[in-house]
C-alpha cells in the first residue's frame, strides 16, 4: 500500500467536497427544523423514543429494511423491488467497504477523510495479492456491479414501466431530471474512473478487465484526471440539486421512521411530521396508479406525489384542489413505500382554510337527546339494569337512514340471536362527526364527538353497535368511550354466528366482498366480514380487494367531485369487483351500496341482508 | 304489396300502426317478446282523464290488427344490414329479410327498489303505480288489501328528474296517473286521508287540469308540495314518510297505512338492444334518438327505420296512438318512393 | 336591547335593492347553485334542521333574495354529514356548496 501523491489532494475533489458538505449541512438545518417545529409533547415522545431500546431497535430495523433493501418494493414486483435496492444497498456498501478501506489502510486522515473513502484508488495505490486486498477489491467492483444492474433497470424503467408493474408513473419536473441523470451518470463515471487507475491502483474483476481490454484508451493516463473530475462534477451535481428534487427522500426517510415509530400524528398542515412526510415522497408514482380518480386522465395531477410537489413548492392554489378533491380513501397511504399519508396530510390542508363562519352546536341538548335511548337506564340516578345480558346501542348512522334495509336487516338478526338492543338514531340523530373531520373542520367535529360521547354515555349501554364505517372509523380513533365497547356490525355478525347465537346455512350463492375504504384501511376489518359470507354462501374475490380496494366513488372525502364526475370511478370498481364474475356484491357501508347499486348490473346488498336471509335463530 | 314490414313490439304503437298498415293493404309482421299483446297499458286499469277502461284500448286494438303476422314470445337475435335491407334474425330460428322496420319498442316502467330510501320491496306498506294498478285490475295483493287505508301517501318523480336515479327527464305522464289513482282510491275509500308529494305538477294535457281541480275540490285530496326523502317504519307497522312543506317552509311528518311510488318511465334496455344491433344512435335523455326532435320524431336517422311510441321519450297514450298513426302513412309513402 | 316592543320591517323582497354581489361569487365558485329545483328533499333529510330549522333549500333562496343573515343562521347547526348530497336529485354538491358559503358570507354579526 502506498500514497501516490505526497499532498493527498488534488482539485477534482472540489465539486464532490462542496456538494456534500452543502448536503450535510442542509439536512442537518432541515432535520432540526423538523424537530423543533413538533408540537412539545411531541418533541419529548420522539426523544424518548429514540432512547427506548424496543423503538430503537425497531428504527434500525425499519431503516435498514425499508429505506436500503427497500421490502415493500419487493413484495409489490421483484424486478421494482431488485431495481430500488441494488441502487440503494449497493450504493450504501460502496460507501461502507469504501471507509472501511480507508480505515484499514490510512491513518492520519485529517480533512482528507471527507473524500479519501470516495476517491480512494485515484490516491492509494494497493495490491490484489493479499487476501485482505483482493477481498475489498472484489467487494468493491461487485458492488459497484449491482449498482450498475440497478441503474440499467431505471432506464429501462423510464420507457416501459410496464415491466415493473407500474402502469403510469410520475411526470418529473425539471430539477428531478438534472438529479436523475447525475445520479445515472455517477456510477458508470466512476467505473470509468477505476479502470483508469485500475493498472496503477489496483482492480478486480471489473475495472481490472476493462483496464486489460481497452488498453489503448485506459492505459493512456492523460485521459485519467477528466474522468476522475467527471466522476466527482457528477457526484457534486448530484448532491448540489438533491434538496431541490425528489432524491430528498434519501435523508428524509431516515428522519421519518424514527418519527412515526414514535407514534407522532400529522399536527400541523406543513410543519414538523407533514413536512418529513412531504420530503420523504419519493415521487415514485405507485399512487398514481392506485388512485381511484386515475379512471379519468385529469385527476392524474391530483395524486399524492403531486400534492407532496406543491406543496414543497407552496403552489397555495394547487394545493387547495389537489387537497379538496381527494376522496380520502387512503389507498395511497396504503401503497406508498416511504410511509407517506395521503389522506390525514389532505385533512390537514383543509384544517387551515379560512371560513367566515362555522357551525357551533352549543345549542344542542345532549341530556334531552340521550332520553330518546336510554331504556337501559331505569331510574333517574342512571342506575342501569342488571341483566347479564349485553345492552346493545344501535347506531344506525346518517346515511343507513337512506338505505333502511341495513337497518331493517340489522334489527332482525339482533332480534333472531335475541339481543337486547336500543336504537340511538330512531328518529334522527348527530352526525358521529367524521364527515365534519373529513372536511377540514376539527374544532366542529370535536364539538360534535363530545356531544355524542355524552349521549353514549348516558344511555346505559355495554356495546355500541354500528352499521356505518364511517361512524365506526371516528368513533375508534377520536372518541373514548370508557366501558363502552365500539363495533361494526360486521364484527358483531362474526361473533354472533361463530358463538352460535344464530346458525347460518350455506347456500351457494357467489358473493363477492368489497372492503369500504373507512372499515379496511380505515380500521383494518378486513377477515370478519369475509368469515360471515363464507359461512352463507360462497366467497370469490375481487381483482384488486382488502387493503388494495378501490373506493366505490361515494366517498364523502371528497369536497369538490362532483356527482357528474364520480360515474367513471364507480364503474371502474364495480368491473374490479366482478372480474371473478359473483351473482351478488356485498358491502358492508350504506354508502357504498348505494352507490354501487346505482351503476351495478347485479345485487348489491349490505352483509346484513346476507345474512339475515341465511340465518335462524341458534341456541340461546 | 309483398314489401316485409317489421314492428319491433306489441304495445299499443306497435297495434295502432299494424292496423292501420292493414287498413292500406300491407301484411305487417310485429314481434313481441312477451305473451300478449298491448304493452303497459294492458296492464292499467283505467285511463286519464275520462277513466276510459284500459281494456276497451286494447281489446279494439288487438281486434283491428288480429290480420298481421303475430310473433309473440319472440326475440330478436341479430339484425344486419345488408346492402339495402335488413337481415333480422328472430329467437324461434325464423329469419325475416325487410326493408322496413318501425320500433316500437316503448318504455320500462323504473324499479322504484332503486330509490333504496323509499324501502320498496323492504316494507310491506310500500307499493308502485303498476301495483296499485294490478290491485285496481285483480284485486290481488296482500300489501294493498290488508291495510288499513286510513292514510294514503303518492310520491311523484320516482327516478324521473332525477340525477341520482340516472333519469333526468320529465316522465309527463305520472302527475296526472297520480291524480287519477288518488282520485280513484278515495272513490273506493271516502274516508282515507290521501296526500300527494310532489315537485312540480304537470298538467298539460286536454281536461288534465279540471281533473287536478276535481281531485282537489271534490275528492279532497292533499297535495304536499316537497319531495319525501326517508321513509321509516312505525312500531305497528305502518311507514312513516319525512319531507319538507316546501310552500310553508316546514318539515312534515306523517304516517301512512299504503304508500304508492310512482316509478317513472326510463328508456326499455330492449330498445337500446335493438338500437345498437341496427345501429341506431341514441340520445341524451337514454331514449332513441330521432332525425329530428320536432320535424321527423317518427324517422331514424337511418333509412327504412321509423319509430312510434315511447321508445322515443314518455308519450300519453294518445300521442303514442297518433304517432303510429303518422308512422304507418309515412311507411306507405316510402313503400311508394321505392317503387 | 329589549325595548318592549319590536320594530318590524317589512318583510316584502325589493329585488331592486338585493346586493347580490356575494350570491354571484357563490355562482362562480359554485354553478350548479341555480340547478336547485326547490324539492326540499335536502331540508327534509337534514339532521341539523331538528335543532335550528336548517333547511338548505331555504338557504340557497334566502341568499338569492338578500337576506343573509337568515340565511346564515340556518345553517348553524349544519354537520356537514352528506345526506342532503346523496338525496340532492339534481346532484348539487351540497357539501361544497356549504362549505363556499362559509366563506364567502359573513355570518351573523356577534
Amino acid at each position: 500500500m502506498r500514497e501516490r501523491f505526497l499532498t493527498g489532494y488534488n482539485d477534482f475533489v472540489l465539486p464532490f467536497v462542496c456538494g456534500m458538505l452543502f448536503v450535510l449541512i442542509y439536512c442537518l438545518v432541515g432535520m432540526i427544523r423538523i424537530i423543533m417545529q413538533l408540537p412539545a409533547q411531541d418533541r419529548k415522545r420522539f426523544f424518548i423514543s429514540l432512547v427506548t431500546p424496543k423503538t430503537m431497535a425497531k428504527n434500525i430495523k425499519d431503516i435498514f429494511l425499508k429505506c436500503l433493501i427497500h421490502v415493500d418494493l419487493w413484495k409489490r414486483n421483484k424486478l421494482l423491488g431488485y431495481m430500488h435496492s441494488s441502487i440503494a444497498f449497493g450504493w450504501f456498501m460502496l460507501i461502507l467497504v469504501g471507509h472501511i478501506e480507508v480505515l484499514l489502510y490510512t491513518s492520519n486522515l485529517g480533512a482528507k477523510a471527507l473524500y479519501y473513502p470516495i476517491f480512494f484508488r485515484y490516491f492509494v495505490a494497493e495490491t490484489e495479492s493479499t487476501m485482505k486486498g483482493s477481498l475489498i477489491f472484489f467487494l468493491m467492483d461487485f458492488f459497484l456491479l449491482i449498482v450498475l444492474s440497478g441503474i440499467a433497470l431505471a432506464m429501462i424503467k423510464r420507457i416501459r414501466s410496464r415491466i415493473f408493474g407500474m402502469r403510469r408513473t410520475t411526470n418529473p419536473s425539471f430539477l428531478d431530471l438534472v438529479g436523475l441523470y447525475s445520479l445515472w451518470a455517477i456510477f458508470p463515471l466512476r467505473l470509468l474512473a477505476e479502470s483508469f487507475t485500475a493498472d496503477i491502483s489496483g482492480g478486480s474483476f471489473l475495472t481490472k478487465s476493462l483496464n486489460y481490454v481497452f488498453t489503448e484508451f485506459l492505459s493512456n493516463h492523460a485521459n485519467m484526471l477528466p474522468a476522475w473530475w467527471a466522476y466527482s462534477c457528477a457526484l457534486g451535481v448530484f448532491f448540489f440539486v438533491l434538496p431541490f428534487s425528489r432524491y430528498m427522500h434519501i435523508p428524509t426517510e431516515i428522519l421519518l421512521i424514527p418519527l412515526r415509530n414514535a407514534g407522532i400524528r400529522i399536527v400541523n398542515a406543513r410543519k414538523g411530521l407533514a413536512k418529513a412526510q412531504v420530503y420523504s415522497c419519493p415521487g415514485c408514482g405507485l399512487c398514481i396508479d392506485a388512485c381511484p380518480m386515475g379512471v379519468l386522465k385529469g385527476n392524474i395531477k391530483d395524486t399524492t406525489v403531486y400534492l407532496n410537489r406543491q406543496i414543497r413548492r407552496n403552489n397555495e392554489a394547487r394545493i387547495e384542489e389537489i387537497s379538496d378533491k381527494c376522496l380520502l380513501c387512503g389507498k395511497c397511504t396504503a401503497v406508498c413505500p416511504v410511509g407517506v399519508e395521503g389522506d390525514r396530510l389532505r385533512i390537514a390542508q383543509r384544517s387551515v382554510r379560512k371560513y367566515n363562519f362555522g357551525p357551533d352546536y352549543s345549542n344542542i341538548d345532549s341530556l334531552k337527546e340521550a332520553e330518546n335511548c336510554n331504556k337501559f337506564v331505569i331510574n333517574s340516578n342512571n342506575i342501569v339494569s342488571s341483566s347479564d345480558n349485553e345492552k346493545v346501542l344501535y347506531f344506525a348512522g346518517c346515511m343507513t337512514a337512506l338505505t333502511p334495509v341495513i337497518r331493517e336487516k340489522t334489527v332482525s338478526i339482533l332480534e333472531k340471536a335475541g339481543i337486547e338492543y336500543e336504537f340511538m338514531d330512531k328518529d334522527g340523530g348527530l352526525c358521529c362527526g367524521r364527515p365534519m373531520l373529513m372536511a377540514g373542520r376539527l374544532e366542529q367535529a370535536a364539538q360534535l364527538v363530545e356531544k355524542n360521547t355524552e349521549i353514549i354515555m348516558n344511555s346505559g349501554a355495554d356495546t355500541l353497535l354500528l352499521s356505518c364505517p364511517i361512524c365506526y372509523r371516528i368513533f375508534r380513533e377520536n372518541y373514548s368511550l370508557p366501558g363502552i365497547e365500539v363495533i361494526h356490525h360486521t364484527e358483531y355478525f362474526e361473533r354472533l354466528v361463530f358463538s352460535g347465537r344464530i346458525r347460518v346455512s350455506k347456500g351457494n350463492t357467489k358473493y363477492v366482498f368489497h372492503d369500504p375504504c373507512e372499515l379496511g384501511r380505515g380500521c383494518g376489518v378486513y377477515e370478519q366480514p369475509r368469515n360471515v359470507i363464507s359461512a352463507a354462501g360462497e366467497l370469490v374475490e375481487a381483482a384488486r380487494n382488502r387493503k388494495e380496494s378501490i373506493c366505490c366513488g361515494g366517498s364523502l372525502g371528497s369536497l369538490t367531485l362532483g356527482f357528474d364526475k364520480r360515474k367513471a370511478m364507480t364503474e371502474n370498481a364495480l368491473a374490479n369487483l366482478t372480474a371473478a364474475s359473483p351473482d351478488r356484491i356485498v358491502t358492508a357501508c350504506p354508502l357504498c351500496m348505494s352507490t354501487f347499486g346505482r351503476y351495478s348490473d347485479r345485487p348489491v346488498e349490505d352483509i346484513a341482508q346476507v345474512l339475515d336471509r341465511c340465518s335462524v335463530p341458534g341456541r340461546l | 304489396m309483398k314489401e316485409n314490414i317489421v314492428i319491433i313490439g306489441g304495445g299499443i304503437a306497435g297495434m295502432e300502426a299494424a292496423s292501420r298498415l292493414l287498413d292500406l293493404g300491407y301484411k305487417p309482421i310485429i314481434i313481441e317478446k312477451s305473451g300478449r299483446l298491448g304493452g303497459h297499458v294492458a296492464e292499467w286499469n283505467r285511463l286519464f282523464p275520462d277513466m276510459t277502461p284500459a281494456s276497451d284500448v286494447v281489446n279494439a286494438l288487438t281486434a283491428r290488427s288480429s290480420e298481421a303476422n303475430i310473433f309473440l314470445n319472440t326475440e330478436i337475435s341479430f339484425v344486419n344490414k345488408l346492402k339495402d335491407s335488413y337481415n333480422i334474425m328472430l329467437s324461434n330460428g325464423i329469419s325475416i329479410i325487410t326493408k322496413i322496420i318501425l320500433v316500437t319498442t316503448g318504455f320500462s316502467l323504473f324499479d322504484a327498489a332503486k330509490k333504496e330510501e323509499y324501502g320498496y320491496g323492504i316494507y310491506d306498506q310500500v307499493i308502485t303505480n303498476k301495483d296499485l294498478e294490478h290491485w285496481f285490475n285483480t284485486g290481488d295483493d296482500a300489501r294493498v288489501s290488508n291495510c288499513g287505508m286510513n292514510a294514503v301517501g303518492f310520491v311523484h318523480c320516482v327516478g324521473s328528474r332525477d340525477e341520482k336515479a340516472r333519469n333526468s327527464q320529465c316522465s309527463k305522464v305520472c302527475c296526472i296517473t297520480a291524480v287519477k289513482q288518488a282520485i280513484e282510491l278515495k272513490q273506493k275509500f271516502p274516508d282515507a286521508m290521501v296526500y300527494c308529494f310532489y315537485m312540480d305538477l304537470r298538467m298539460f294535457g286536454k281536461k288534465y287540469e279540471d281533473f287536478y281541480i276535481s281531485a282537489q275540490r271534490d275528492y279532497g285530496v292533499r297535495f304536499i308540495r316537497g319531495r319525501v326523502s326517508e321513509v321509516s317504519e312505525n312500531i305497528d307497522g305502518r311507514v312513516i314518510v319525512k319531507a319538507e312543506d316546501t310552500l310553508s317552509g316546514k318539515p312534515v311528518k306523517v304516517t301512512l297505512d299504503l304508500l304508492v311510488l310512482m316509478a317513472g318511465m326510463v328508456c326499455n334496455p330492449d330498445s337500446t338492444r335493438v338500437a345498437n344491433m341496427a345501429s341506431l344512435p341514441v340520445d341524451s335523455d337514454g331514449f332513441l334518438k330521432s332525425r329530428d326532435n320536432i320535424a321527423d320524431i317518427i324517422d331514424s336517422p337511418k333509412d327504412g327505420v321509423f319509430y312510434a311510441g315511447a321508445c322515443t321519450g314518455p308519450k300519453t297514450v294518445p300521442e303514442t296512438l297518433a304517432e303510429a298513426r303518422a308512422a304507418a302513412l309515412r311507411i306507405h309513402l316510402y313503400i311508394k318512393g321505392m317503387e | 336591547m329589549d325595548f318592549g316592543f319590536k320594530l318590524s320591517p317589512s318583510s316584502a323582497v325589493n329585488l331592486d335593492n338585493v346586493n347580490l354581489e356575494k350570491f354571484e361569487e357563490l355562482h362562480r365558485m359554485e354553478p350548479d347553485v341555480y340547478k336547485c329545483m326547490a324539492c326540499g328533499s335536502c331540508s327534509s333529510t337534514c339532521p341539523a334542521g331538528r335543532f335550528s330549522g336548517m333547511s338548505l333549500r331555504k338557504v340557497i333562496l334566502a341568499l338569492q333574495r338578500g337576506k343573509e343573515k337568515e340565511a346564515t343562521a340556518m345553517m348553524r347547526n349544519c354537520m356537514l354529514c352528506g345526506k342532503c348530497t346523496m338525496v340532492c336529485p339534481r346532484g348539487i354538491n351540497t357539501r361544497h356548496l356549504i362549505l363556499s358559503i362559509c366563506r364567502i358570507y359573513n355570518g351573523e354579526e356577534k
